[in-house]
């Protein structure tokens, strides 16, 4: 069975005065039905970007320079601005991490609702009405009967972005994309936010794509989890795996990055420099001038994705172990 | 071992009322906001004390009460046994003063664009009259520069050449420039990246070491906080409910807030793990509950909760402000 949505070598560039900017590079993954795939990684490392080519929302002058982008088997990545309103919507939902900015504080959140749910299911308004106040108390909003002629402003951040995931529902759509959807609320809140988005997803067998730097998010929520770094995937794989024992060095070291509950350490591990920006990325692997084991090798190519056991690293490392294993 | 901040009973109300003609016309009460209410603690000289809670439990109103960016209503700041209200309004408020610096939460905002890091690294000195001489000054900007990690160069700089996590390091040269004992940090790495958020927390250990700082830390992030911290205050509306050493709070902790905001950080060891999220949100702190303030969210709760507002209470080596706890049915 095909996967639910292939991306396949997609690259993204925004052509400038100084020459193309590569923002995406050989993106290639897959989810299947009712999985959610968490995207990692630093900020300008290209999560959201993937997320916005998939949805048909890259801002101009960014555009697809090559690669396909397939829903249930269908290419997504050349529609037109007309045939994407038959897609967005209805077949790929979108949650952003600012609930309020998404939401139109001049209409109700029942008007919102209805609207989106008229435009793409054929019911009336007043079976749109139900649907909506039904959608309201599927993601645990109160007294969703009164709520629902409520205006965003009269929601708290955790109740607006509960509404946002009722919005992106709507319509049933088969994946959705979810945009660091967690980040904007406190942890008590991320928490039940987490749960409802995981519940719905299995509920329904909806794919989700999650992206977020929150790796105990990641940890939480996904199944498997594509690692991105300048504008590729370095690490892509189980959960479990990809977190415990991560083959690429820079997951390595983002891992130990980070403060863990329970842990007590004198120093965090510590990635020297900063991610290359797009105008000034290294030769060979984008990740070699903060790498510590680095070779001469590292320094000239660039490894693609070579599968190492249940995971899958772009690192030059693997092939020598594995080269070695063999000999 | 003494105490170089003691924090006793300090209070700040703000005025959060319509204006005038609004309250007249629509005939609206003055309303206020308890954004810090009764709140004690005191800090040890060479040790991080965390302030945790969520968004709107009046944290970041702590650490402004503590630098005299804002002005108690109530209680008072001794720093080093000298009440700092008056002191920093008196002859010896700008030798005051240098002894405590902020650092602040976003690096974009805190570091004036038009002016360049030599400029904005070496204000402290020259509004402190510390040194005057340019090329003393200029001595001293590339040393402190090169103690956070960038380059001596990086003084002809502008902000906008710097990445997050180096302007950052900026905010924390310009805070050291005139020799602070006590720097108060405001979510210093929220907004940055994991791996440069490693970073800069291991420089803010290491100068914690070589130079002997006091630090108030705030955070939401509980894992930063148990990394940094030798004492954590939990915050909720305003007031102090939880006050320990760290490994009590992170091991043992007693009131259930800090039960459940400890259960609600996602794990990265946690994989798949199926948990009972918690329920409700922070009420309006215009308008907060009678009695305890957590009490419409606390599992725990009673009638006693509703009606009375449980006081800080010695317990162990922790403070705890909790009627379950102190009256022992949790």
């Amino acid at each position: 069975m095909a996967a639910l949505l292939e991306v396949d070598r997609l690259r993204v560039e925004f052509p400038t005065r100084h020459g193309k900017l590569l923002a995406l590079d050989d993106v290639s993954f897959h989810i299947d039905a009712g999985e959610i795939l968490g995207v990692v990684g630093e900020s300008g490392a290209g999560k959201s970007l993937t997320g916005a080519a998939i949805i048909g929302l890259l801002e101009p002058p960014g555009r697809v320079a090559g690669g396909e982008i397939r829903l249930e088997g269908e290419r997504i990545d050349n529609l037109t601005e007309a045939q994407w309103r038959h897609v967005r919507g209805r077949r790929i939902g979108a949650i952003f991490q600012d609930p309020l900015t998404s939401l139109n504080p001049l209409y109700t959140v029942g008007q919102q609702l209805v609207e989106t749910i008229v435009t793409h299911l054929p019911l009336s308004a007043a079976e749109a009405r139900v649907r909506a106040v039904d959608l309201l108390r599927k993601t645990g909003i109160p007294a969703p009967e009164a709520r629902v002629d409520q205006y965003p402003h009269q929601f708290s951040g955790g109740m607006r972005q509960r509404v946002v995931i009722a919005l992106a529902l709507a319509a049933e759509p088969r994946l959705i994309v979810a945009d660091e959807p967690t980040t904007a609320l406190d942890v008590s809140i991320q928490a039940q936010i987490i749960a409802l988005l995981r519940q719905l997803a299995k509920e329904q067998g909806t794919a989700v794509m999650l992206v977020t730097h929150d790796m105990g998010v990641i940890a939480e929520t996904c199944d498997r989890v594509a690692v991105m770094y300048a504008g590729r995937v370095v690490e892509i794989g189980p959960v479990q795996q990809v977190l415990h024992a991560p083959a690429h060095p820079y997951t390595q070291g983002l891992m130990g990055a980070i403060p863990v509950m329970g842990e007590s350490r004198d120093r965090l591990l510590q990635i020297d420099g900063s991610m290359p920006r797009l105008n000034a990325m290294p030769d060979g692997c984008a990740f070699h001038p903060r790498c510590d084991r680095a070779t001469e090798h590292c320094r000239q190519a660039r490894p693609a994705l070579l599968r190492a056991g249940p995971t899958s690293a772009a690192c030059w490392l693997l092939r020598d172990a594995q080269a070695e294993v063999a000999a | 071992m003494s105490a170089l901040v003691e924090v006793k009973g300090l209070a700040k109300v703000f005025d959060v009322s319509a204006p005038w003609l609004n309250r007249v016309i629509e005939r609206q009460p003055r309303q206020f906001v308890h954004a810090v209410d009764n709140v004690s603690f005191s800090i040890q000289r060479g040790q991080t004390f965390a302030l945790v809670g969520e968004s709107g439990c009046g944290k970041s109103t702590v650490a402004r009460l503590l630098v005299g960016l804002h002005e108690a209503t109530r209680g008072q700041v001794l720093f080093d046994q000298v009440e700092l209200t008056a002191a920093l309004k008196g002859p010896q408020g700008t030798a005051l003063r240098q002894r405590m610096q902020m650092i602040f939460q976003d690096p974009y905002a805190s570091l004036n664009p038009r002016w360049r890091v030599s400029d904005i690294v070496a204000e402290p000195l020259r509004e402190h009259r510390i040194l005057t001489d340019d090329t003393e000054v200029n001595d001293l900007v590339a040393q402190l520069l090169q103690g956070v990690g960038l380059s001596a160069s990086d003084a002809a700089r502008f902000p906008h050449q710097f990445s997050g996590g180096q302007r950052q390091r900026i905010s924390i040269a310009r805070a050291l420039a005139s020799q602070p004992e006590f720097l108060v940090c405001d979510e210093p790495t929220s907004a940055l990246d994991v791996s440069v958020q490693a970073q800069v927390l291991n420089l803010m250990k290491d100068l914690q070491q070589a130079r002997g700082l006091t630090y108030l830390f705030i955070s939401h992030n509980l894992a930063v906080v148990q990394h940094v911290a030798d004492d954590v205050g939990v915050m909720y509306l305003g007031r102090l409910v939880e006050v320990a050493p760290k490994r009590t709070v992170f091991s043992a902790p007693r009131h259930p807030y800090t039960q459940m905001l400890l259960d609600a950080i996602p794990d990265v060891r946690m994989t798949g793990r199926q948990r009972s999220p918690v329920i409700g949100e922070v009420p309006n702190p215009m308008n907060p509950p009678a009695g305890c303030a957590f009490h419409p969210r606390c599992p725990h709760a009673r009638a006693v909760c509703k009606a009375e507002r449980p006081e800080l209470v010695v317990d162990g080596d922790s403070q705890v402000a909790c009627h379950a706890v102190q009256q022992g049915w949790l």
